[in-house]
């Protein structure tokens, strides 16, 4: 559905591969400008299909809520779909409809984006919709507005925690992993009696901090002309005053320094570990060669992991590994869930052997090649799309966030072309240590 | 290499004098004519074993989406053997022409391409996506997927246990139980859209590698399917490829006829069935009955009827059960059309100690849609069928799916250069008419998968029909 949380721990992207004869370089022609009030605007023409994506990011997320308030920069997001000044309640999706468009939101530890996908001629009511939210969201918010989504927002996390099996395991893994006060360690969802507490002035104050047109980046991508772009841009967005500079968020020093372990009881019929450790932050030294050794531990069936576990010793049911990259610092996850009568015990037993030979290696050249072109082919693939969450216009903006580029689509991939069997070596030695990181169990009892 | 457009940032005077002059914000800016989508054509030829092609050239990224599609799926099963169709089509990539399921596997993730196997209760889907420089090499294990597997015993032992552990841990899940329960409610164990297309733990338990070679040998046949190409790359140079690889592909008989799966009768009166799920703080809520067949005349009529009703985000049961009353973090409906009538129903996840009140909500809205639409109500639903349509052509797996479609169910060739034209068309008294004949809320079932000992009694106390406790096993067996 729509207005969801992103998943803390989501797949890498759908793992595809490729590997043409010689690498083509890839690239996403764009224009930038910035206006006078702070926004930056990129925009990117691609006229396959007579659709635009309008794509904003506002640079806030769960990771800059204050204890005692967590879940509000999401429960923040619902409300921005609520009507502003010019836009009743109830109109800007239905305004959005009538025109033929989806529209969404999300929010993550780091950053809460908007997308509308819609038909090119109606580029210009997603652009007076979007500004009109950013200048003016307040003229008509109100406690019974901010009520209703609060109540919207509890029900989505009873469904996708208290009703979802295994839904409590990531919000303990937060917990257990990060410090008191450390931004990653309280869930995006919220807790619940932090949802109650949210008040309207509490909106009032985010909206002020937080949702300037200095603190957030617009993308138009598809069936566009710039220049007309360009001039629809100025005409909605220019009279938006700028906000206060964001301070920047100042995490506590993480604190793990040995192995942290915790069981767990829900509902469920089999047990599930968690393996978790810290690694560099997203872009950083090693975070491509993490993403690496995921796709060489439980990505496709000749994967270590999922070889071993699943297929040759059938002792689990599915295993995963990410590298949930992220701002501050990120996560490398490893789950596996027992088949009925196995244990947990021997399952991490596995783990960790696989863990380790893939740490002393030598890695055969043919198996990090498969990896490999498997990230490569998942870039093409995510260059067929424009819009959505996870089209070109979404990756402009996820780039230019983070590197100042909004075509690192090249770049990007390179990190990964660039890794040598021992850089992976090095990275699984350095940040997947058996003797500091996170051991959680769920096993079958009372939630 | 990288082309970059770099515009001029804007000076702070032209800013200014932009700023002085505030856009006229009190309507939302009038739309200019919408556009159309050009629909690239299908290019249809037929290889030397008769084996339909289609093609459509779509240039964009070097990729290739290549579809056979068989059409068998599910409905064939016999009873007793409810999963064969699946079972089968997922073990087809488990070893073939010689190769087994791991040389398989690593075969085509090394060309950079994905491979899925999938049925549904109408066709069966082999499905590659591969980059345009690698297809002649993933083509020719394409072939022995889908003419040459092995079922090799062990792989089938394996993804028995693997099937079975599944559906032990749907019983986890409110959402998966509801999505067992209802069909099986509605449809009862013998029908075959009583039960999921997986099948049960009986019948995954006594498949046998013989069953499905002859359910494979029987249903996967050049003159039972079609391969359906869409990507960069042209219709001359995908054919001799195509020839070489399938156009070999014969088979011995006669195909054998495959009954349909007969339609089953709207239940006489209302029930309420519910399910208990100990500690749940959510209610799956699940209502509604038999619906239409996916050849029904009136197509159009209930798309826009059900867009109104559940099928769009300011749909009438979102609006009410997740907007006006924070019941739901999101509530829908469906039509399941199939060859034969498949499922409607109106479902969400209700907070528990508002199941009674969100039940009465959905019957609200389930009556309520039998009374006339307003104009502006239909126009939205309309236009936000007819607009967002190129949507859904952007990808090349998309486009191969919409051409699946077309062939499973043999739409008309100019069906989608219609589409939208049949959309507009659709008037208020059409709706009434579809409303009327196909939402029937005194005939619906009502399931709910939630905490028995907090529900029930206000559930009872809505009188909506004879309520009864169905046991988990019953969901599954």
């Amino acid at each position: 559905m729509r207005r969801s949380i992103l998943a803390l721990f989501v797949a890498l992207a759908a793992l595809a591969p490729l590997q043409a004869q010689a690498p083509r370089a890839l690239s996403v022609p764009y224009a930038e400008f910035t206006l006078a009030n702070g926004l930056h605007v990129i925009l990117h023409r691609d006229a396959s299909v007579p659709t635009v994506a309008v794509n904003v990011w506002y640079h806030v997320g769960s990771g800059h809520e204050r204890p005692g308030r967590t879940g509000f920069a999401h429960l923040f997001e619902h409300l921005m779909f609520e009507g502003s000044k010019h836009v009743p309640e109830g109109a800007f999706d239905e305004w959005l409809e009538a025109a033929g468009a989806n529209n969404n939101g999300s929010t993550s530890s780091d950053r809460t984006n908007y997308i509308i996908d819609l038909p090119s001629n109606a580029l210009e009511l997603a652009l007076f919709l979007e500004s009109d939210r950013m200048g003016y969201l307040l003229d008509t918010m109100s406690p019974a507005v901010v009520d209703g989504q609060r109540d919207v927002v509890k029900n989505e996390r009873r469904q996708g925690v208290e009703n979802a099996p295994y839904g409590q395991a990531f919000i303990e893994l937060g917990t257990m992993l990060y410090p008191e006060g450390h931004p990653y360690s309280w869930p995006t969802i919220g807790y619940m009696e932090d949802l109650t507490a949210a008040s309207h002035q509490d909106v009032v104050d985010f909206f002020r901090m937080y949702y300037a047109p200095n603190n957030a980046s617009l993308v138009i991508a598809g069936d566009i002309d710039l220049d007309e772009a360009r001039r629809l841009v100025e005409k909605w967005f220019s009279e938006i005053p700028r906000g206060a500079p964001v301070p920047p968020i100042a995490p506590p020093a993480l604190t793990l320094t040995d192995v942290a372990r915790k069981t767990i009881t829900d509902r469920v019929q089999l047990p599930r570990v968690y393996l978790a450790w810290h690694t560099p932050a997203q872009y950083a030294p090693g975070d491509a060669a993490l993403d690496l050794a995921a796709n060489l531990l439980a990505s496709g069936k000749n994967s270590r992991l999922y070889k071993r576990l699943v297929y040759d010793m059938q002792i689990a049911q599915d295993v995963f590994a990410f590298q949930q990259s992220q701002a501050l610092g990120s996560v490398f996850l490893v789950v596996a869930t027992a088949r009925p009568g196995q244990s947990l015990a021997r399952l991490q037993e596995v783990i960790d052997e696989e863990i380790a030979r893939l740490a002393a290696g030598p890695l055969d050249p043919r198996e990090l090649e498969r990896a490999r072109t498997q990230i490569e082919a998942s870039f093409y693939r995510s260059m067929e799309r424009v819009g959505g969450f996870s089209g070109k216009a979404n990756q402009l903006n996820q780039y230019y966030v983070a590197t100042g580029m909004p075509d690192f689509f090249e770049e990007d991939l390179s990190r990964y072309r660039a890794i040598a069997p021992n850089d992976i070596q090095s990275a699984v030695s350095a940040y997947l240590p058996r003797g500091r990181r996170v051991e959680l169990s769920v096993v079958p009892g009372d939630q | 290499m990288r082309t970059i457009v770099a515009m001029v940032m804007a000076g702070a005077l032209g800013v200014v004098s932009i700023a002085a002059q505030k856009p006229d914000r009190s309507a939302p800016p009038a739309l200019g004519p919408a556009p159309s989508l050009r629909l690239p054509p299908v290019q249809k030829f037929t290889l030397a074993n008769g084996l339909p092609v289609w093609l459509v050239e779509q240039h964009e990224v070097p990729l290739v989406q290549v579809n056979l599609v068989v059409r068998t799926g599910s409905s064939a099963d016999p009873f007793g053997a409810f999963g064969l169709a699946s079972l089968t089509a997922a073990m087809i990539d488990e070893g073939a022409g010689g190769r087994g399921a791991l040389d398989l596997a690593d075969a085509f993730d090394m060309l950079g391409a994905q491979l899925g196997t999938t049925s549904s209760f109408d066709a069966s889907s082999v499905r590659l996506s591969v980059p345009v420089a690698r297809l002649a090499e993933a083509l020719p294990l394409v072939a022995d997927v889908v003419q040459r597997p092995d079922f090799p015993g062990a792989e089938l032992e394996r993804l028995r246990e693997e099937r079975l552990t599944s559906l032990l841990q749907a019983r986890d899940n409110p959402a998966a139980i509801v999505q067992a329960a209802f069909p099986r409610l509605l449809f009862g164990p013998e029908h075959r859209y009583g039960t999921s297309p997986t099948g049960t733990a009986a019948s995954t338990t006594t498949m046998r590698v013989e069953d499905l070679r002859s359910f494979h040998g029987a249903h996967y046949r050049p003159d039972n399917a079609a391969l359906l190409v869409v990507g960069d790359i042209t219709a001359a140079d995908a054919r001799p490829l195509l020839e070489r690889h399938f156009g070999g592909w014969t088979v011995s008989g006669a195909r054998p006829e495959v009954a349909a799966v007969p339609a089953a009768r709207q239940p006489a009166r209302r029930q309420v069935y519910l399910i208990d799920k100990p500690g749940a703080a959510q209610s799956q809520v699940r209502v509604g009955g038999i619906g239409v067949p996916r050849s029904t005349a009136d197509y159009f009529p209930l798309l826009v009827m059900n867009t109104v009703l559940g099928g769009s985000f300011t749909s009438r049961l979102n609006t009410n059960l997740r907007e006006k009353h924070g019941y739901a973090y999101g509530a829908g409906s469906t039509f399941d059309m199939r060859r034969t009538a498949g499922p409607f129903f109106a479902t969400a996840g209700v907070q528990t100690d508002k199941t009674a009140e969100a039940i009465t909500e959905f019957f609200r809205e389930l009556n309520g849609i039998l009374a006339p639409l307003s104009a502006e109500e239909l126009d939205k639903a309309r236009n936000y069928l007819a607009l967002g349509f190129p949507r859904d052509f952007e990808t090349t797996g998309d486009l191969a799916r919409r051409l699946e479609e077309l062939y499973v169910f043999d739409l008309p060739e100019e069906y989608y250069a219609e589409y939208v034209a049949r959309v507009q068309a659709v008037t208020a008294a059409d709706v009434a008419r579809v409303a009327k004949a196909y939402i029937q809320p005194d005939r619906f079932a009502v399931v709910v998968v939630g905490d028995r000992s907090v529900i029930e009694a206000p559930v009872r106390a809505l009188k909506l029909g004879t309520v009864t406790i169905v046991p988990l096993d019953e969901v599954f067996k």
